[in-house]
């Protein structure tokens, strides 16, 4: 009982200690740097090169912010976590963000206590199988064996997904996507699930992509997006509209390429707006007229960040589907600059 | 009586021994083809050895040291005709990313020249019988000067450190002779701690105020690969012994509190998975400090597994401890000597001598250990191939990968225990 009541008396220590801190946009511009909570490694998403610089889909993001913030898209540091540090890194205030290709669901939302400020990958699950296998729907899957990274979400969606359409399978656990791919190669499995981008990426390792096929069935939604923590909106604000100026550039047409073009003025209003040429958006999120005009020329827009890291020009090779803008039938929405 | 015709008259030369006993083709009946069974044996581990060689070998020899993503490995075979070879492009593109992590590529030297300098430090505790003793003083000062060499910064840190020790040994000079020894011991513990945690940081800024004498500091977050597996294995394998030492003698000891508290400790320790330890030091301490302190995650690290290797330790002692015949601790108290004079000159020689195998065992398992750090995100050589796999050029590469890290793992640990096996032959004194 008693240890209850000191172990309560230290957590709204922490608690309050932790809100007294809120105000990270100020933290960050005092440190110089945005510290980034990233994977430790996921191709197309996260990595590092020969020369230890990060580069990927995620990282692309973190590097906006810093942008917008900093002025500087190199003023970061990259935490790589893993799956089992990544939420207590942000909940202790280790990293400011977390763009770590992670799932929005209503449990770390509500009772973790983030916030996801919004989307930039729409995932979900599909099947791998060699075309040998003759199979073309995830529903002829009866019975085979299927090669499964153990204590995820994609463990518990195909069990739901074969118990639903009542067929059996075989579970092969395995830890890691390399393994994974060893495995499936060897033919320890008939079939190997996971995201949908990451089938696509290990995939295009193989000696012969063309002798295997990713079935059409996604089994499950996997909204993918940088998060935040509780606590501190204005921050959650900056981060959520420097996603959302990635999106709308794309929608609108601002590219690295043409953005200084743009600066000059144009007859768009909501151009202007987001470039800082008119209105005051800037200094309502407590920073300059140029933060969005900064995030953008970093990297380009969503769809430039998109072909560069894992679009269909890159091994990864990733179709836009559901990613794409909606007026050409994806998800990407972002709501008006104004 | 000598012209008898069948008596010798001069000797023989000694003849060769004839060649089915001697040479090779000796050696080769004797412990090859001794009888039909081992025969059979012998041609049987041929012909697996020779299989796996013929596997093995052309993967090993293959010609894409140049390659610059696994595609291109695939192109380089295809077009040498070179079928199922390894793509060792990764590892002429990365390997000094294994070896570095992120340190800083200019500042290379400085990882070398600690862990030159290491070899150094430790040559005079090695090999005593080689070097000159007086490198022991480099040896005593090198623990204070090898995290400056990493991670840089003001001289006044490690300086300032180094003093604690000073002050602390001051201190209990001071006290014991006005309110005796153990009043003493604990005020230099004391004074020592206090030097640490509160006054230095405030002379360390002064210092670095008055005369900013440094080198360029690197943060933790740049360490990586090998150098964070050799720095932690080092710092570890250095601390854990004394700490083992203290332990072991903790337990054995008279005095009820420190016995029960190194019993208490050992037993923690060592009912807790190193995994969990390294969870703690990851996520719940940063949970549990007020947000904004900045406990460098390498230190967390460091300290877990040195007070993991030191409860081992401290076991693998005790099992020398034990080991040794009670005459020779009653022989000590015969001669007059008191507690610390009877374990450094007579119980301690013995009991580590007996305990060199164990101790050796802890420390390569303590330095294989160091790859569990992966899990928490630190990019030790484990973690640092995943993120290397991440790069969509050498996506999909496993065994080159893993074949580089356990070459170099193994070339640490042999040379350990063929360390331990030098030391056991050198202290062999012939009483047991």
């Amino acid at each position: 009982m008693k240890k209850t009541v000191l172990f309560g008396a230290l957590t709204i220590a922490g608690l309050a200690a932790g809100a007294a801190a809120a105000g990270t946009l100020d933290d960050v511009k005092a440190r110089g740097k945005l510290n980034c909570g990233v994977t430790t490694g996921l191709v197309g998403f996260a990595a590092p090169d020969a020369n230890g610089e990060w580069h990927g889909f995620d990282v692309a993001v973190c590097r906006a912010v810093a942008a917008a913030v900093l002025g500087d898209q190199n003023a970061i540091e990259f935490v790589p976590t893993t799956g089992k540090t990544r939420f207590t890194a942000l909940a202790s205030g280790e990293v400011d963000m977390l763009a770590r290709n992670t799932t929005w669901t209503f449990s770390r939302d509500v009772d973790l206590k983030f916030e996801f400020v919004g989307v930039n990958y729409y995932d979900g699950q599909g099947f791998m199988v060699p075309k040998s296998l003759g199979v073309s729907s995830a529903k002829e899957l009866d019975g085979a064996t299927v090669c499964i990274q153990t204590g995820t979400t994609t463990e518990l969606n195909l069990a739901d997904f074969f118990r639903s359409n009542n067929i059996s399978y075989e579970p092969v656990p395995i830890e890691t996507n390399a393994e994974a791919q060893q495995q499936y190669l060897a033919g320890a499995c008939d079939v190997y699930t996971t995201d949908a981008s990451g089938l696509a990426a290990t995939r295009a390792t193989f000696e012969n992509p063309g002798d295997h096929v990713i079935l059409p069935e996604i089994i499950s939604k996997e909204p993918l997006g940088p998060l935040v923590r509780h606590g501190d909106p204005e921050w959650g604000d900056l981060v959520r509209w420097t996603l959302n100026a990635l999106i709308s550039a794309e929608e609108l047409g601002i590219t690295s390429a043409n953005i200084d073009e743009l600066k000059k003025g144009t007859n768009n209003p909501e151009i202007n707006r987001i470039l800082g040429t008119e209105g005051k958006l800037g200094e309502m999120l407590g920073l300059d007229a140029d933060w969005a005009y900064r995030a953008i020329k970093a990297n380009g827009n969503y769809g430039e960040i998109f072909a560069k890291n894992i679009g269909e020009n890159t091994p990864v090779g990733l179709a836009r589907g559901l990613n794409a803008q909606w007026k050409e039938g994806g998800l990407l929405y972002s709501p008006p600059f104004r | 009586m000598s012209d008898k015709a069948y008596v010798r008259t001069e000797m023989l030369e000694p003849r060769d021994p004839p060649p089915s006993s001697v040479g090779p083709i000796h050696w080769i009946r004797e412990n090859l083809f001794a009888t039909w069974f081992d025969a059979i044996l012998t041609i049987l581990s041929a012909a697996a050895i020779i299989g796996l060689l013929i596997e093995v070998v052309p993967w090993l020899l293959s010609p894409t040291w140049g390659g610059t993503s696994l595609d291109n490995c695939r192109k380089i075979l295809a077009a040498a005709n070179h079928d199922g070879g390894a793509c060792w492009g990764v590892i002429s593109e990365r390997w000094l990313q294994m070896l570095f992590g992120f340190y800083p590529a200019e500042l290379y030297w400085r990882p070398i020249a600690a862990f030159v300098l290491l070899g150094v430090a430790l040559a005079p505790v090695l090999f005593s019988d080689k070097v000159p003793g007086k490198l022991l003083y480099f040896t005593a000062a090198y623990p204070f000067f090898f995290p400056w060499l990493l991670w840089g910064g003001t001289i006044w840190g490690p300086l300032a450190a180094a003093a604690g020790f000073f002050i602390g040994y001051g201190v209990y000079v001071v006290a014991s002779r006005m309110v005796g020894n153990l009043t003493g011991v604990i005020a230099g513990i004391l004074a020592a701690i206090i030097w640490w945690l509160v006054l230095s940081g405030y002379a360390v800024d002064a210092l670095a105020g008055i005369a900013p004498i440094g080198i360029e500091p690197v943060e933790s977050r740049k360490f990586g690969g090998f150098m964070l597996s050799i720095t932690i294995g080092v710092v570890a394998i250095g601390a854990s012994l004394p700490l083992g030492i203290v332990l072991a003698l903790g337990r054995q000891s008279d005095l009820m509190i420190v016995k029960y508290l190194s019993v208490w400790f050992i037993e923690f320790i060592r009912g807790v998975p190193l995994i969990t330890l390294l969870f703690v030091a990851s996520t719940l301490l940063n949970i549990f400090m007020p947000p904004g302190t900045d406990f460098d995650i390498i230190l967390r690290v460091l300290i877990m597994v040195t007070l993991f290797a030191s409860a081992y330790m401290a076991e693998v002692i005790r099992g020398g401890l034990a080991a040794l015949p009670k005459g020779q601790y009653e022989a000590a108290d015969a001669l007059g000597l008191d507690y610390w004079k009877a374990q450094r000159l007579v119980i301690m020689p013995q009991a580590l001598k007996i305990s060199i195998p164990g101790i050796v065992s802890t420390f390569i398992g303590v330095f294989k250990d160091t790859t569990l750090v992966s899990i928490i995100g630190l990019l030790d050589p484990l973690g640092l191939s995943n993120a290397i796999r991440a790069d969509s050029a050498w996506n999909g590469i496993v065994w080159e990968l893993y074949g580089f890290i356990a070459l170099i793992f193994f070339v640490f640990t042999f040379s350990m225990s063929r360390y331990s096996m030098y030391l056991e032959r050198k202290l062999h004194t012939g009483h047991r």
